[in-house]
């Protein structure tokens, strides 16, 4: 799985850190930045698919392996 | 759509400049946008820069709302009591954008997809104004881009900067360690009750709780004082619930630019560490920026920081204090408040947004006029049924849950972090402190555009040792 950040259209509301913070950060403005790269680690998998699922601007994307 | 997203990003086709008028001594801001040059001003016109246009409001000749489809008026008082009804009627009567002729002409989209598509188009709709009344800024008002009270009621490309000089202040990181100090202003209001008897006191906790935590903290980070904080809700419901009211009648509301005019001169003489001093001290293009516009983003942290928060502490007691098994749920498995938290915002989202029509233009087959008021209800937006599974069901553990509350696109709440952060405190102390409690009396609800309530008389059952 590989989950991807589209920066412009994140608006700071910042649930994705909350919900995922292994996967998430935010900067001193509040924007998300994305911590990893390549595949997201198995345990790590659920919390990005809840990440993507209450991301209000639709900003963060799940793409399955296979 | 992507001309629009473009534009909502805050892009200007050219950097924005500034100088000095000489004449006045105004700073002139100016930019390129489609081949035309911008200007907008800072400063004081012999005008004034603050002229309202009346707009019709006749009260008596209105009366109250007997069709919200045709005669929308979130000011009736029997508008928020009942509000997630009017969506549902309206919308399931095939009335996905509701109209007025009060206010001088006033939309109202009622769907995800229509509160959504205003919200992120930020060239037809002006944030020049976001609260709805019966005077709207006149040819002398501050104009767009910069609004009254920037960034709220700022378009592209101003926008972007003001709310850059903002957002540090409350970001998550920056939020964070007021934790405890809410938590102590909680414990202190709810030590304030005095002695209570189980199954017999009764508090309100509007009045005696939420009204009370968030203007404590704004306060505090604004480095205004304690005993002024009556004041500041006084100001607050001036400007957001007497909106039916001339506005030259308003009081409170010119008092409150003098007294913000006073706190920064006594902020000059004595700087520190807060907000207003950061706010004074921040600079913009080399310049600190004027008084006048520190004001009105005070103006803003002040309005939108107090009965917001105010409104969703009190609309999630009254929600908890009906559903004993909710409340059982936060208490047995504190964990789940990562999503109560959520669903309080989703069901109970207090704030109504408004936009000014920029240009006419033809919403869905509504012939909007410049001008036209837009009222955006992201609370409504919370509750359609295309967006959310059983939207009108309150789930403690829902998961997927891509709420508005805070609004969608480039004017997301600046305080959601602080107001998470009070709301669940604010939460969690209440039924800490009180295990059990139900309703014990009539609500009263606020009236306009932000919804929660005034006074929630609750009957203690049980306290913690």
């Amino acid at each position: 799985m590989r989950v991807h950040l589209d920066a412009e259209k994140c608006q700071g509301h910042n649930r994705c850190y909350a919900l995922a913070p292994e996967l998430f950060d935010v900067d001193d403005y509040g924007q998300a930045m994305l911590l990893v790269e390549g595949d997201v680690p198995a345990e790590l998998q659920d919390k990005a698919r809840l990440a993507a699922a209450n991301c209000p601007e639709y900003a963060i994307t799940i793409t399955e392996n296979g | 759509m992507t001309d629009t997203l473009d534009q909502s990003m805050g892009q200007p086709a050219s950097e924005p400049t500034m100088r000095i008028d000489e004449a006045t001594g105004n700073k002139v801001f100016s930019f390129e946008r489609d081949g035309e040059v911008i200007e907008f001003i800072i400063g004081s016109s012999p005008e004034g820069t603050d002229i309202w246009q009346r707009v019709p409001y006749d009260a008596d000749h209105y009366g109250p709302v007997t069709d919200f489809a045709t005669d929308f008026d979130h000011a009736d008082a029997g508008y928020n009591p009942i509000a997630p009804e009017v969506w549902k009627d309206l919308r399931e009567g095939g009335c996905p954008v509701a109209h007025s002729e009060r206010y001088g002409g006033m939309w109202v989209p009622l769907t995800n997809d229509t509160v959504t598509e205003v919200a992120y188009d930020t060239e037809n709709f002006t944030s020049r104004n976001v609260v709805v009344a019966v005077g709207r800024p006149g040819d002398r008002a501050m104009p767009a881009p910069i609004g009254n009270a920037p960034p709220i009621t700022s378009d592209p490309p101003f926008h972007n900067i003001a709310r850059r000089l903002l957002l540090p202040a409350f970001a998550p990181k920056m939020i964070e360690p007021w934790e405890p100090e809410i938590q102590r202003l909680c414990r202190k209001l709810l030590d304030e009750m005095g002695d209570i008897t189980p199954g017999e006191s009764i508090v309100d906790a509007a009045v005696q709780y939420a009204q009370n935590i968030p203007v404590n903290v704004i306060g505090r980070m604004l480095g205004f004082p304690e005993k002024d904080e009556a004041l500041f809700r006084q100001f607050v419901h001036d400007a957001l619930e007497r909106i039916t009211e001339e506005p030259g009648t308003r009081d409170g509301l010119d008092d409150l630019g003098a007294y913000i005019q006073n706190q920064i001169v006594e902020h000059r003489a004595n700087p520190r560490d807060d907000l207003t001093s950061y706010l004074m001290n921040v600079e913009l293009d080399g310049n600190k920026l004027d008084d006048e516009v520190v004001g009105g983003m005070v103006i803003l942290l002040l309005i939108a920081g107090i009965d917001t928060t105010w409104s969703a502490i009190g609309s999630s007691l009254w929600h908890l204090a009906q559903h004993p098994e909710d409340h059982q749920r936060l208490l047995d498995d504190p964990e789940v408040m990562t999503f109560a938290l959520e669903e309080f915002l989703r069901a109970y989202a207090p704030v109504t947004m408004a936009r000014l029509v920029a240009k006419d233009n033809d919403f869905h087959g509504c012939p909007m006029k410049k001008d036209d008021w837009v009222l955006l209800p992201f609370p409504a937006a919370n509750r359609d049924p295309k967006k959310f599974e059983d939207p009108d069901t309150f789930i403690v553990d829902r998961e997927a849950n891509r709420h508005a509350a805070f609004g969608l696109g480039i004017h997301r709440c600046l305080g959601s972090n602080l107001a998470r952060l009070e709301l669940k405190v604010a939460i969690e102390e209440f039924i800490r402190r009180f295990p059990r409690f139900e309703l014990a009396g009539d609500v009263r609800w606020s009236v306009g555009q932000i919804r929660g309530p005034r006074e929630l008389p609750v009957r203690i059952l049980e306290v913690a040792d």
